[in-house]
């Protein structure tokens, strides 16, 4: 309990992870609104013939802007330990370098989980306000997973910067593999003609998006129709397996070299 | 200003009190040897210096105590247990290795905040170590902001916040001012005068003379001497006397005659080993010797030094090899 304690402590002594914060949600809800508006108004003039429709999910499409700024919080929550050597004061203080993972993740994952939840329900509040021709109500439970789940892939997605963070150990290192990956990386690899198709699905970042039906795998889209070797939870679940086995490397080697 | 160190007791040490023990103790870092084969206690009770040259060892030594870094064979520890063992480690051993490990954007007291946190001792302990270092008027400021004075002083706060009865300290005049280091050399004393185990290292023997009442030395990642540091200045320095005279040869055959004295001839001058200035003029008088200069040699301790820790053409190889890695590591390739 200590730990977690002095952990928290940590991380909201410096400002940086309130700009973070603040960041997170502007990107989602302004992303979110720009991509609204613009697609009702399309539906609106073309009427049935554009292939988007407009719902719930219209309103969370902004989520993935707001992951990579919890990738880069949750990276620098241990980058800048090692950049200021403050990571050999922190295992000083607590030799066991396995709870200060742990109550990192924590700490950061529970964070990342409100801001999830508070950037998924102010997109959807704020499209109903702007939109008011297409019904937007949670209705279904998917709707409900796809606004509320918000939180849960934010939090995986904070392990997996942490991870990346603690391996790498460089700011500028760790932020450019995770961006790399997300932004670039999966869109590539999703892109090579034929095989791509069938990687997508295992593309971590793809997977977390389906969950929330956004990104290319989503149902309701255009893009692909294709059969999923998963449903929703199955996509959260692999994407959260990830996390775990990333955030489980970086423990072993934490541990294991010289502070 | 007299505030009491400790928030328990400072009686507490004094029996059976707590120690460092190094056995065996070696680090490779690639194809260096930081530190080899080295076995050493640390005693409570009194300053023990960790003296050698830059390069030597000690900084690695420190970080294998603290369970940073690990050791490629040995061990060291603390009352008998691994630092990795020890529960709420503030409580038991205070380190300050470099004054510059804080977050230039945290509060200096947001530092001590979370360090008090994380090993469960109570907030008000963070404002006592405050007071204590005198920092209290500054404690709201990032310490990124603070002069390497202020930045120690942080650290020993930080140090001392656990009331451990065991204390390293690295290095911790470096760079300081006069009053800076006459505060630092007070504070060891006094804690060493409470009963703790103080170990501090330096890479000069004569800022060692003067606080430390044991020392362990080493070069070259090796234990070189470990004694009282009386001993070791009177074994590095010898006791070299210079005297000039008119009537050169005349002290020097009555110098030489005394029995364990050795005496050479030095640009017009005579140095004298094994007697002290107070016998060679002694010995000058009942001569009849004309004395123009009868001066203890205390600048060739350093250099006896030198000559004790390995070489000094070494000496400077391992120095530039020093520059590089300190470039190496603020670039933060440090494995
Ligand atoms: N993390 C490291 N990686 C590689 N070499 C190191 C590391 N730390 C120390 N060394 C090397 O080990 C030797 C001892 O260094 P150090 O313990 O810093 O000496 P001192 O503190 O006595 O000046 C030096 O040759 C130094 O270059
Ligand atoms: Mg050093």
């Amino acid at each position: 309990m200590s730990v977690l304690g002095a952990e928290r402590i940590k991380l909201f002594s410096t400002k940086s992870p309130w700009w973070s914060s603040l960041a997170t949600v502007v990107f989602v809800v302004g992303f979110g609104m720009i991509f609204l508006l613009t697609t009702a108004s399309l539906v609106r003039e073309d009427g049935p013939a554009v292939p988007f429709r407009v719902g719930v999910s219209t309103t969370q499409q902004g989520i993935f802007f707001g992951q990579m700024v919890i990738l880069v919080m949750a990276a620098l929550a241990i980058t800048t330990e090692y950049r200021f050597n403050t990571i050999k004061t922190t295992f000083q203080a607590i030799p066991g370098r396995t709870s200060v993972m742990l109550s990192k993740a924590l700490i950061i994952g529970l964070l990342a989980a409100v801001l999830g939840e508070i950037a998924a329900f102010a997109s959807w509040g704020l499209g109903r306000l702007l939109v008011t021709d297409f019904d937007l109500t949670i209705r279904t439970a998917d709707q409900w997973r796809q606004v509320a789940g918000a939180g849960l892939v934010f939090a995986i997605t904070a392990i997996i910067g942490l991870a990346v963070g603690a391996l790498t150990r460089h700011t500028a290192g760790a932020v450019t593999a995770l961006l790399v990956w997300a932004m670039l990386g999966e869109q590539l690899i999703g892109a090579i003609p034929r095989v791509g198709d069938k990687i997508q699905p295992w593309l971590p970042f793809n997977a977390g998006g389906h969950f929330l039906g956004v990104g290319p795998n989503q149902n309701e889209g255009a893009q692909t129709g294709t059969d999923l070797p998963y449903n929703a939870w199955g996509a959260v679940a692999y994407f959260a397996g990830v996390a775990v086995v990333l955030f489980l490397v970086a423990v072993l080697v934490v541990n294991r070299r010289d502070a | 200003m007299v505030v009491p160190l400790s928030f328990k007791h400072a009686v507490r040490g004094q029996v059976g009190g707590a120690m460092i023990e190094a056995r065996g103790l070696t680090k490779r870092y690639g194809r260096t040897v930081a530190v080899e084969s080295l076995s050493f206690t640390v005693q409570p009770g009194r300053v023990t210096g960790f003296l050698g040259p830059n390069g030597a060892g000690k900084s690695t030594t420190m970080r294998l105590i603290l369970g940073l870094d690990r050791p490629s064979s040995g061990d060291v520890l603390i009352d008998g247990k691994h630092y990795r063992d020890l529960h709420s480690p503030l409580r038991y051993i205070g380190a300050l290795l470099d004054a510059k490990w804080v977050h230039p954007n945290r509060s200096a007291r947001a530092h001590l905040k979370w360090l008090a946190r994380s090993n469960g001792l109570p907030k008000r302990r963070v404002d006592e170590v405050l007071e204590l270092v005198g920092l209290t008027n500054v404690a709201k400021r990032k310490a990124g902001g603070f002069s390497l004075g202020m930045s120690q002083r942080l650290g020993i706060a930080a140090a001392l916040l656990g009331d451990p009865q065991i204390l390293l300290f690295d290095e911790p005049v470096n760079g300081l001012d006069p009053e800076g280091i006459h505060w630092i050399r007070q504070l060891m004393k006094r804690l060493a005068a409470e009963g703790r185990t103080v170990f501090v290292s330096s890479h000069l023997l004569s800022e060692m003379a003067q606080t430390a009442d044991e020392l362990v030395v080493i070069g070259r990642g090796k234990l070189i001497a470990q004694s009282t540091t009386g001993e070791f200045v009177e074994r590095a320095s010898g006791t070299s006397v210079r005297v000039r005279t008119p009537q050169l040869e005349r002290l020097r055959t009555a110098l030489a005659g005394t029995a364990g004295t050795t005496v050479r001839v030095d640009e017009g001058a005579l140095l004298v080993n094994g007697m002290t200035s107070d016998q060679v003029g002694e010995v000058a008088a009942t001569q009849g010797v004309v004395l123009h200069e009868l001066s203890p040699q205390r600048g060739s301790l350093e250099e006896a030094f030198m000559r004790l820790t390995g070489d000094a053409i070494e000496y400077h190889a391992e120095e530039a090899g020093e520059h590089l890695h300190m470039q190496g590591t603020s670039g933060g390739a440090k494995e």
